[in-house]
């Protein structure tokens, strides 16, 4: 059983009396003090930078080429946060009820109200570094609504809100490394952990542009890598966002927690074909506006699939809004997963709107109608003509989502203002990740995790623009304060050597690694593997698994994984800028990932948020959870042979109610 | 379609680079970068040597693609990067140039790939808000005016890509750090350091080898986020007050 060391308590003021009495580092001895802090994401940036300001030593790693480019950048819509700055309800209370609601009940509450808290906080901080976050005609913080809740909480700067956080966050690192407090390295990978008398001690880098293996020592390591959504293949996250920080973590005794709970986003742009390297988001800000529908009759989706028709073709009445049938409380805003789900059942009806069966529109007509005549009363225009009202609504649409219709078109060659957009579901975030307590320390003491890196907040499924909340809140205001937990016993340690026996031997295990992959010399390409892990994951562990289909997927993946030690081929040397070793590395990782994805999906026999096991439905087929069995955080240990060992984190619920969770 | 690509290899740093030749069959809904994959994934199964060449969100928001694409930097569309340039914009038959980034500031790491490190030093120098975590007032305490608001954060979309010195017939760094400059000052957040900034952010660009901007506009024509000039221009006004001024 996992000891998640939450605080005694009060629920509302745990986190207060927890922080007031806290072993705290003087600062003279913070100096002496290094810590690593691999990543430079929301959650890594605002760490390191916030670390350094307190004064400690921080060495910060990223693969990118500038730490600016970490895949935070590509956030769109919006971060939560419970300020009330609209009168309508909102509190840190119902931040947390909401998110623990949206979680499905698979989250650990003292965690999650941690978050509610600061993330009043993180809004301050953010306009403080001069983040341009959207404002009303005073001059006062916007708001728009994001899914599963009914207040509009959430902060947003255009459809770029990832980059403005993270342009904050990475200038504020930036401070810190122009006075040397932080000491950064780019494109430095981590390849592997150090632990030293079983504490985590430091990295083992390769330095991407020269292939040299380098190794870093520090007091403690804090690791803020990312997701692992890359385990598909095709997903929203960056080409190079990946696993392996984290996995390397798990075979030196970390654990992999409820890795099957993954986000699948329901608004993004449709695959188009075999060369597809990447999905795209729309930004699920679209759904305050847009509409989803299919056509009532498999027929006309027939018509539109052979190019005979388009969606303009398709009468009011013949449209089925199904999102607003279904879920009238919540409508086209009901949580991701549900949303998801829900396209899946439409297209699996043979309703799709594409060439391929497979998307669903989302459409901006009515909306363009509704501002266009708002707009026109506003500017006090009596009886405007329908082009004129036409080309106002297209006015505030673009102002409120330019950038997103832009992409759009570029992607596609359509122009969204005149044809509702195709979107389908595609693979997003990973609510699952390395196991943490309430320190956000994982069970291997002196590494931390944090952002989408750890599995903490979430549960089984997060809501709309709570995953920028939660990677600044553990940067900003949750590790500067957790991490003195472990290095107040820590001020007497001398500086960490990276001679030891220890590094020696991790730096040796890094470097055979390599020399392994490279012998391979066989025929197919790195991409090839990936690709196919990826069809794998997606057809038995995506939007909705089996038994069965599980069972089948783990003899897959195990045959792929053989394939690849026996026939990949890395071109180039290990000693030289070589991304194709690169790719090789993170598969290779990825490979094993995606079996404990299969495990833990197997082992749940419930369906919970992002976790669809088809065996269990209501009868009107919505998820069914089994609270009596699987009240629990699932965290794996890794084996080599197959044998993978689960440890338990009993979730206890006391301040709210375990419910179904329905949006209708 | 069938292209022909001229592509710039280049072994390392210190290798003597060329323009070679390849031929590649893409398609209409591919993007530009997709269709480098096709043709490395060509390369790879013979075994030969792939093209090196930076990407990694591939929607145009983290700056890390930078391929000069028949002389243009990101390539011939306007308020695009390289990787939301699709090839519905090429027909059969084409030949396309791809070369990598080439300033004095950015060295040649492999094939397509420069190291732009000079660029977060320019930040390093000043392109922040020295406030430390912690320290803030309620976000609503600062209220900003729409257009002002807007203006800032027109300045602040900047992917950091490079595309405007790789543009620039001097190698400058210019429309990047006025970028900067014009959104930190135009908040009043940034009010109080503006004039340090500005200095530190200039001497820095000098430092790491950019050119001096003599008002060519090349930058702003093939910024794929549309910066405008006019931000040199305020640029130019708070380093003359920052220099006439005494210290801050
Ligand atoms: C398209 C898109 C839109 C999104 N929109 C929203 C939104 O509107 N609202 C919201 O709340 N959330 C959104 N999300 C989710 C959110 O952006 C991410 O969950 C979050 O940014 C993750 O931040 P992070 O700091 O944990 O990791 P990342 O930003 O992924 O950073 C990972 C860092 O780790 C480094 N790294 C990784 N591995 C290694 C290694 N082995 N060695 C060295 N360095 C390494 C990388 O270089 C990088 O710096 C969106 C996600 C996507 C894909
Ligand atoms: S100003 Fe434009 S071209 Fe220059 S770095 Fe920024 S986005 Fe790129
Ligand atoms: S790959 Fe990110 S901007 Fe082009």
């Amino acid at each position: 059983m996992l000891n998640s060391n939450v605080p005694p308590g009060e629920l509302s003021t745990k986190w207060t009396e927890y922080r007031s009495k806290m072993n705290l580092v003087a600062p003279g001895n913070k100096r002496r003090l290094e810590v690593i802090v691999v990543g430079t994401g929301l959650a890594g940036a605002s760490a390191a930078a916030t670390l350094g300001e307190l004064g400690y030593n921080v060495k910060c790693f990223c693969f990118h080429d500038s730490p600016r480019r970490a895949h935070s950048i590509a956030a769109q819509g919006g971060i939560n946060a419970a300020k009330n700055y609209q009168n309508d309800g909102d509190s840190i209370y119902r931040l947390f009820y909401d998110t623990i609601k949206g979680g499905d009940y698979r989250s650990r509450e003292s965690n999650v109200h941690r978050l509610a808290e600061v993330s009043t906080e993180i809004i301050d901080q953010c306009v403080a570094q001069g983040v341009p976050f959207a404002r009303e005609y005073g001059g006062l913080l916007a708001n728009r609504s994001f899914g599963g809740v009914q207040v509009s909480r959430t902060f947003y700067a255009r459809g770029q809100t990832g980059q403005q956080l993270l342009l904050g966050a990475y200038q504020s690192l930036s401070r810190q490394i122009a006075n040397g407090n932080v000491k950064m390295y780019n494109r430095h990978e981590m390849l592997d952990l150090v632990k030293v008398d079983g504490k985590a001690r430091g990295i083992i880098t390769r330095n991407l542009l020269t292939g040299e293996i380098d190794r870093h020592a520090a007091h403690c390591v804090v690791m803020a890598t990312g997701g692992y959504g890359n385990v598909y293949y095709l997903s929203t996250n960056a080409m190079g966002s990946n696993v392996s920080a984290g996995w390397r973590a798990v075979r030196r005794g970390a654990l992999m927690a409820n890795p099957c709970y993954v986000q699948i986003h329901p608004t993004c742009i449709p695959v188009s074909g075999e060369y597809q390297s990447k999905l795209t988001l729309m930004s699920e800000s679209l759904r305050n506006d847009g509409r989803v529908w299919v056509p009532k009759s498999i027929e006309d989706a027939k018509a539109i699939q052979e190019g005979k028709k388009t969606g303009l073709d398709i009468a009011e009445e013949d449209r089925d809004y199904y999102l607003e049938r279904r879920y009238p409380a919540f409508g086209n805003l009901v949580p991701r997963d549900v949303a998801s789900r829900a396209a899946k059942v439409a297209c699996d009806e043979g309703k799709g709107v594409s060439k391929t069966g497979l998307a669903v529109y989302l459409d901006f007509a009515a909306a363009i109608q509704r501002y266009g005549k708002s707009e026109a009363l506003t500017q006090g225009i009596d009886n405007p003509s329908a082009s004129a009202i036409l080309k106002l609504g297209e006015d505030v649409v673009r102002k409120k989502y330019g950038n997103l219709f832009q992409m759009y078109e570029k992607i596609t060659g359509e122009n969204p203002y005149k044809m509702p957009m195709k979107i389908f579901p595609a693979v997003h975030y990973t609510m699952g990740g390395i196991w943490v307590d309430y320190n956000l320390e994982t069970n291997v003491p002196g590494l931390f995790a944090l952002g989408e890196a750890n599995f903490s907040d979430h549960g089984a499924n997060r809501l709309g623009a709570s995953a920028l909340m939660q990677g600044l809140a553990d940067g900003y205001f949750v590790i500067p304060y957790t991490i003195g937990q472990f290095l107040s016993k820590e001020i007497r340690t001398p500086n960490i050597s990276p001679d030891s026996a220890e590094f020696e031997q991790a730096e040796q295990d890094v470097r055979d690694r390599l020399a392994k992959l490279k012998a391979i010399n066989g025929n197919q390409s790195v991409e090839s593997f990936h690709r196919k892990l990826g069809k794998i994951i997606w057809e038995y562990c995506g939007m909705s698994r089996s038994e069965a289909g599980l069972n089948k997927a783990i003899g897959l993946v195990r045959d792929l994984r053989k394939e690849f030690y026996s026939d990949v081929y890395i071109p180039g040397e290990l000693d030289e800028y070589n991304p194709e070793l690169e790719k090789a590395t993170r598969v290779a990782d990825f490979l094993e990932m995606g079996e404990i994805m299969i495990v833990d999906a197997l082992n749940r026999n419930e369906s919970c948020g992002g976790h669809f096991r088809e065996e269990y439905t209501s009868e009107e087929g919505e998820a069914k959870r089994n609270d009596a069995d699987y009240t629990y955080v699932a965290a794996w240990e890794w084996d080599d042979d197959g044998n993978h060992k689960m440890h338990r984190e009993d979730l206890e619920f006391k301040n709210v109610e375990l419910k179904t969770r329905s949006y209708k | 379609m069938k292209l022909k690509l001229q592509v710039w290899r280049q072994k390392n740093k210190n290798a003597k680079g060329s323009l070679k030749l390849y031929n590649v069959e893409a398609d209409e809904h591919m993007s530009f970068l997709e269709m480098l994959d096709v043709l490395n994934e060509q390369l790879i199964s013979d075994k030969s040597d792939p093209i090196a060449f930076d990407h990694d969100c591939r929607e145009g928001i983290c700056g890390s693609c930078s391929l000069v694409i028949d002389g243009r930097p990101h390539g011939p569309q306007q308020g695009t990067t390289t990787c939301q340039l699709h090839m519905r914009h090429y027909k059969d038959g084409d030949t396309i140039t791809i070369e990598p980034y080439r300033a004095k500031a950015f060295p040649i790491v492999k094939d397509l790939v420069t190291q732009r490190t000079a660029y977060d030093k320019i930040i390093q120098a000043g392109g922040y808000v020295s406030v430390n975590t912690g320290q803030a007032v309620d976000g609503n305490a600062i209220p900003i005016e729409g257009g002002i608001a807007a203006k800032a954060f027109d300045a602040a979309t900047c992917i950091g890509c490079g595309a405007c010195a790789a543009a620039c017939p001097n190698g400058s760094a210019m429309l990047f750090t006025s970028a900067k400059i014009a959104h930190l000052s135009l908040l009043p957040q940034g009010q109080i350091e503006h004039k340090s900034r500005v200095r530190k952010m200039v001497a820095q660009m000098d430092k790491e080898g950019f050119g001096m901007c003599s008002n060519v506009g090349a930058c702003e024509v093939d910024c794929p986020k549309e910066i405008s000039t006019d931000n040199i221009a305020r640029l130019n006004r708070e380093y003359l007050s920052a220099s006439l001024g005494a210290e801050d």
